[in-house]
Parts: structure tokens; C-alpha cells; sequence
């Protein structure tokens, strides 16, 4: 019986209708975690790659280098997945570890800050890097 | 009985139980994990290790962004963040930063391995925490020959 179900499974109806635990969210973040993951393996190594190709190139050179097409496009893509996925990363590190809802919540806020921050650091210099401002 | 008519008398019983835990007869229990406690096995070291690189990422990834900002910049402070990377220190940071990200990536790849369902049997999880360690430390030196050879 439907009632009975109910009772024995501690869970209201609206959580069954949603379909979401006591993380009040879906499986989205597991996902993108995986998805990032798995673009991040030929962007690292690409990343690798072009660090390696820098070294010991005089400053014009390495301008060079980052302003080529591919190399931005690699680089930008390589900074936007580890970024993404290095936040939802951490996450998962501060809930497993920081269990005051306050300073939960502040280190949440500032994970998300810190993942801009250097996102749009990235993005900046390398798309004036790329732009040729530079 | 008397525990399922009062939450009350239940949590006195409890606290009871907190306060003087020497009223009762115990027979020796388990202790809740120490880590000192435990043998060092190789896929708890990976665990750990994937977690420990996962965080160096995050701290080094404002060292990547403040060189591209600094090659982006000028003359001046590009010449003062190869400075910086070129001393010793700055070299050791490097060097640990190639660890942790090939580190990482090894690490993750076994977990997508896991993710799919695959890999859990003993000798498997053995061999792929192995892999994990063994090949991060030859491909950071790999890595780190080509660059020094071309530098
Ligand atoms: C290079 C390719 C990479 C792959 C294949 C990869 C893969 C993964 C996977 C599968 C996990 C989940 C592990 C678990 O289930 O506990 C993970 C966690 C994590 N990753 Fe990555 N990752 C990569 C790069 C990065 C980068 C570049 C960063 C940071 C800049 C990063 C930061 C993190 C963090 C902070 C965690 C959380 C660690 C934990 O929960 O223990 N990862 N990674
Ligand atoms: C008998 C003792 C232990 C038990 C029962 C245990 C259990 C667990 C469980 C159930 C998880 C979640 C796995 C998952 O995310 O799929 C986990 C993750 C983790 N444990 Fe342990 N653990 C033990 C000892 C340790 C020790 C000694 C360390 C570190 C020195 C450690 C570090 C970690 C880390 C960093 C993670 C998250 C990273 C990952 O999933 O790979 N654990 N542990």
C-alpha cells in the first residue's frame, strides 16, 4: 500500500517527486566532474606540451607561441575545464571537511570567488596575449 | 517501552550513559579509526595522494595565472616572473607542480576507471595504485629532461 511506503521509507512526498537527497541537488555535479576530467587529460597534456615549448624562449618568442591560434584555443580551453573542475573539486573537499553552516557557506563563497578570479586572470592575458594588445 | 513513549526518558538515558560510563559493566570496544594506527597500503596512499595533488592544483593554478598576467604585462614584469621561476625555489615549485599534475591525471583516469564499473579486483586496484605513483615520477622526470634539454 502506498501509504504504508511512505511510512516505512521516511522520505515526504515532495522528495520523492523531486528525486534529490539530502545534497538537494541532482547528480549534476558528479557529472561535471567527470565530464571536465575526461576533457582534461589531452588539455593537460597539451598544456605540458606548450609549457615545454617555451623554455628558454626569449619574451617575444613566448608572445609568439601564446598568440598562435591553436595554442590560445588549447591554453583557454585547458583553464576553463581545470578550473571548473578543480571548483567542484574543491567543493566536495569542503563539505567533507567543514561542517559549521556558516563558515561552510563562507568557504563555498570563497571557492567560488577563488575559481573566477583566476579564471578571468587567465582569459584576460591570454586573450590579450592573443589579440596581439601586447 | 518506556524509550519509545518519551524521547525525553530516552535522551536522559543517554545522557546518563555520557556522564557516567564506568555505572555499567563494558566490554572492550572498538576504537574509531586513529591513523596512526593503520599499515600504509598503497591505495590508500593514492586516495590520499589524489586528494592532496588535487589541492596543490588549486593553490598553483594563481602561480600559472599570475605568469600569463605577468607575460601580458610588460617587459619588466615578465622579466621579474621568469626571475621568480628560474630561481631555485621557483624551480622546486615547478617541479612539484609537473608531479601534482601528472600525479592528478594518472589518479584520475583510474577513477574514471572505477566509474565505469571496472577495475576493482584486488590485484587490479594494487597494480593501477602502483602505476598511478610509479608513472607520475617517471614522466615528471621525463618531462622535466626534455625541458632542461631544450632551455
Ligand atoms: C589533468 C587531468 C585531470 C583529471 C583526469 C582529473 C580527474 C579527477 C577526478 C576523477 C576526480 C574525482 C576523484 C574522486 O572521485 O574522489 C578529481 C578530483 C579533483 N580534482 Fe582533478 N583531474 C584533473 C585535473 C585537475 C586540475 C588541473 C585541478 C586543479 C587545478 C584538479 C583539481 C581537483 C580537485 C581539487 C579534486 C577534488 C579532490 C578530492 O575530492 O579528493 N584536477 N580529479
Ligand atoms: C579504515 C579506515 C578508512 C575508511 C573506512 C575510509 C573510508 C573512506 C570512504 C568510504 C571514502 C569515500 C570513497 C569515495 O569517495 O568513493 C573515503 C575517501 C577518502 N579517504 Fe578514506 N577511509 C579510511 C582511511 C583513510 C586514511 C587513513 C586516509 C588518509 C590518510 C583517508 C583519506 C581519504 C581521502 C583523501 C578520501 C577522498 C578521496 C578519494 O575518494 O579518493 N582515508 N575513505
Amino acid at each position: 500500500m502506498a501509504s504504508d511506503h511512505v511510512n516505512q521509507t521516511m522520505r515526504t512526498e515532495m522528495s520523492r517527486v523531486k528525486g534529490l537527497g539530502a545534497a538537494k541537488s541532482g547528480t549534476e555535479h558528479f557529472w561535471q566532474h567527470r565530464i571536465t576530467a575526461i576533457a582534461n587529460i589531452p588539455l593537460a597534456i597539451a598544456f605540458i606540451a606548450i609549457v615545454i615549448s617555451l623554455q628558454g624562449k626569449s619574451r617575444e618568442a613566448v608572445l609568439h607561441t601564446l598568440s598562435q591560434p591553436l595554442v590560445a584555443i588549447l591554453m583557454l580551453l585547458f583553464v576553463c575545464s581545470g578550473l571548473f573542475h578543480m571548483r567542484l573539486g574543491m567543493q566536495v573537499i569542503i563539505e567533507d571537511y567543514v561542517h559549521g553552516e556558516a563558515t561552510k557557506i563562507a568557504a563555498l563563497i570563497a571557492n567560488t570567488f577563488f575559481a573566477i578570479l583566476v579564471g578571468v586572470m587567465c582569459v584576460y592575458a591570454l586573450l590579450r596575449i592573443g589579440f596581439g594588445a601586447i | 517501552m518506556r524509550y519509545l513513549l518519551s524521547w525525553n526518558g530516552y535522551k536522559e538515558e543517554m545522557m546518563t550513559d555520557i556522564k557516567a560510563p564506568a555505572a555499567r559493566p563494558m566490554a572492550p570496544r572498538p576504537l574509531s579509526p586513529h591513523l596512526e594506527i593503520y599499515r600504509v597500503t598503497w591505495t590508500m596512499a593514492m586516495s590520499i595522494f589524489h586528494r592532496i595533488t588535487g589541492s596543490a592544483l588549486y593553490v598553483g593554478t594563481l602561480m600559472i595565472a599570475a605568469w600569463l598576467v605577468a607575460a601580458a604585462s610588460g617587459r619588466s614584469s615578465f622579466e621579474t616572473a621568469q626571475w621568480a621561476m628560474g630561481s631555485l625555489l621557483g624551480q622546486l615549485v615547478l617541479f612539484g607542480y609537473t608531479w601534482a599534475l601528472l600525479h592528478h591525471m594518472l589518479g584520475g583516469v583510474r577513477h574514471l576507471i572505477w566509474d565505469s564499473g571496472t577495475g576493482y579486483e584486488r590485484s587490479t586496484r594494487m597494480n593501477l595504485a602502483r602505476f598511478t605513483f610509479i608513472g607520475s615520477v617517471s614522466l615528471t622526470i621525463v618531462v622535466w629532461a626534455i625541458a632542461l634539454y631544450l632551455r
